[in-house]
């Protein structure tokens, strides 16, 4: 419990260090981008969907399977999109 | 040995969502950056998987959100991605709520207090998020029922209340050893909180609401961390909250007001009364016409774009593209002063410009093109209001007093394009469009570029 603490607090410094360093022309790629990581509750959900243990933990991490699938999914991909048009062209 | 492995690969992956982050700290490396984090989330999928097995429907699950996820992703108009990211913000919440959800209800999940807290925490922060996520998209989606702030009798009363009752419940759940009803009833409530903390903020107010429901997903994720007691969920979702945290600041900043008079406050419009009255600021107006705005620019030498949400409403970005590009042709310089709020979230003016292909090197942020704003000859406003109204810095009982402006009234020649003297979201006129150095062009945004255009090749 406290080493995870310690681990919550130090990345949250890492996050900070690191988002101060990104330049406002791609705050809103960032936050899609970071949107996208949050969806990492995927993993949670794989396991709850895998339990074998509870038929109904199972079903509702299916349901988490597929929400958090669909922010990882679409979240990175748009944030594709929008960084695609801020190369620069010729 | 096996899961000491496992954990240690988990751990290159939160290196991995590290580095993606630190690469998006410019143009060039970001799509690497992307491309980087999508690889340290597909490394965790991966092995989680071998940890879990593949089962037939853990794969239907995938592709179902995946199919749903590619659509939404690719089918969505640039000038709407906020509400697409409150979405997905939306569905991540909701997903940690289902993920604690189902880890309480497994036999084998240990309820100590530190887990039970835990998944508490990810529950209420996850039902706030998915809620209030929602009402974020109703508002910037501009559905009927959200058009006006939703004022809710003694809300700020109701909602304590409902904080009150969740402190109490999560207080009652990491000490009971039952969890299950607990959990339901802060799922429930913190449903209702969801709703009721975002339905009464105005629309200006938006891309401060979604930097922080950002910041409660990633924090829904770590405390699903916990939970679960997964480091590479505490870590990536730390980075995610820190994130929405400090642009929430930034944002908080641009509109000089603390987090705590957005969230609880709403935008005092009575405030507008006391300024004076717009018939009496508007008494000098200039009005100008395309052929003028184009013999101005003619003559000048260094010219600079200040453009609003309006512009994007009037899809005006590839016209206005285009009159920087035949103005450049002339030996004229162009560039964009961008407000940090100008778009409905933080830099959602770069990804419109970006998508009209106007290097981002010739956008410039407030801060930065401010200070040389008196050798500026022509400032073009399009569709932007309360950004560049000097009442902010001029009026300290201005609702926008101490607000920072882009100080366009510095420039030789201003021209405002715009439909009317109508107020922008504070509401209050903007002497500007009455200074000397004004022109106002009334029309709409697109029209008015396309017509300069064409007034401008013609003389030529």
């Amino acid at each position: 419990m406290v080493a995870s603490l310690t681990i919550f607090i130090l990345a949250i410094f890492i996050g900070f260090e690191l988002i101060t360093k990104v330049p406002p022309t791609l705050h809103t790629p960032l936050m899609s981008g970071s949107n996208a990581i949050s969806g990492i509750s995927i993993v949670g959900a794989l396991i709850a969907a895998s339990a074998g243990d509870s038929w109904l933990a199972a079903f509702i991490g299916l349901i988490a399977v597929i929400l958090a699938t669909i922010n990882v999914v679409g979240g990175y991909l748009v944030t594709h999109r929008m960084l695609e048009m801020f190369k620069p062209k010729r | 040995m096996y899961d000491a492995l496992i954990n240690l690969a988990y751990v290159v992956s939160a290196i991995l969502f590290i580095f993606g982050l630190k690469f998006m700290s410019h143009p060039r490396t970001a799509v690497k950056g992307n491309l980087v984090s999508a690889g340290a989330m597909l490394l965790a999928v991966l092995l989680t998987l071998l940890v879990t097995g593949i089962g037939a429907y853990i794969i239907a699950g995938l592709v179902i959100g995946s199919i749903i996820g590619v659509v939404l992703a690719v089918k969505i108009q640039m000038t709407e991605m906020p509400q697409l990211v409150a979405l997905f913000n939306g569905f991540g919440g909701a997903a940690t709520v289902f993920v604690a959800g189902a880890e309480l209800l497994r036999p084998n999940t240990a309820t100590t207090p530190d887990v039970l807290l835990a998944a508490a925490l990810s529950g209420m922060i996850g039902a706030v998020t998915f809620w209030g996520s929602l009402v974020a998209y109703g508002k910037l989606q501009e559905l009927p029922m959200f058009k006006k702030p939703i004022e809710i009798p003694s809300g700020h009363l109701i909602n304590a209340i409902m904080v009150m009752v969740l402190l109490l419940l999560i207080i009652f759940m990491t000490g009971a050893g039952y969890s299950v009803l607990p959990y339901l009833l802060i799922v429930i409530i913190a449903s209702v909180l969801g709703v009721t903390l975002v339905a009464p903020i105005g629309g200006a107010d938006m891309p401060v609401v979604i930097a922080l429901l950002n910041s409660y997903s990633g924090l829904a994720a770590a405390a699903t961390g916990f939970v679960i007691e997964n480091n590479v969920l505490i870590i990536s979702g730390s980075l995610v909250g820190a994130s929405g945290i400090v642009l929430t600041q930034i944002m908080c900043k641009a509109m000089n007001r603390s987090l705590l008079n957005v969230v609880f406050g709403g935008l005092q419009s009575a405030a507008a009364s006391t300024g004076p009255a717009a018939d009496e600021v508007y008494a000098n107006v200039r009005s100008t016409s395309a052929d003028d705005v184009a013999m101005i620019l003619d003559a000048a030498q260094r010219v600079v774009i200040v453009p609003g949400y309006g512009l994007a409403v009037a899809q005006a970005q590839h016209a206005v593209r285009d009159l920087a590009t035949l103005l450049e042709e002339q030996g004229i310089e162009v560039e964009y002063a961008i407000h940090p709020v100008a778009g409905r979230m933080p830099g959602h003016m770069n990804v419109l410009l970006a998508e009209a292909d106007i290097p981002y090197d010739k956008l410039r942020e407030m801060d930065d093109i401010n200070p040389t704003m008196s050798q500026v000859d022509v400032a073009i406003v399009l569709g932007a209001n309360d950004v560049v109204n000097p009442v902010a810095s001029t009026d300290p009982h201005s609702p926008i007093a101490g607000m920072p402006i882009i100080h366009v009234d510095k420039a030789r020649t201003v021209i405002v394009i715009k439909r009317s003297l109508s107020p922008g979201f504070a509401g209050i006129p903007n002497p500007l469009f009455a200074a000397d150095n004004a022109l106002m062009l009334f029309a709409d945004g697109k029209k008015a570029i396309l017509d300069i255009v064409t007034a401008i090749k013609e003389n030529a």
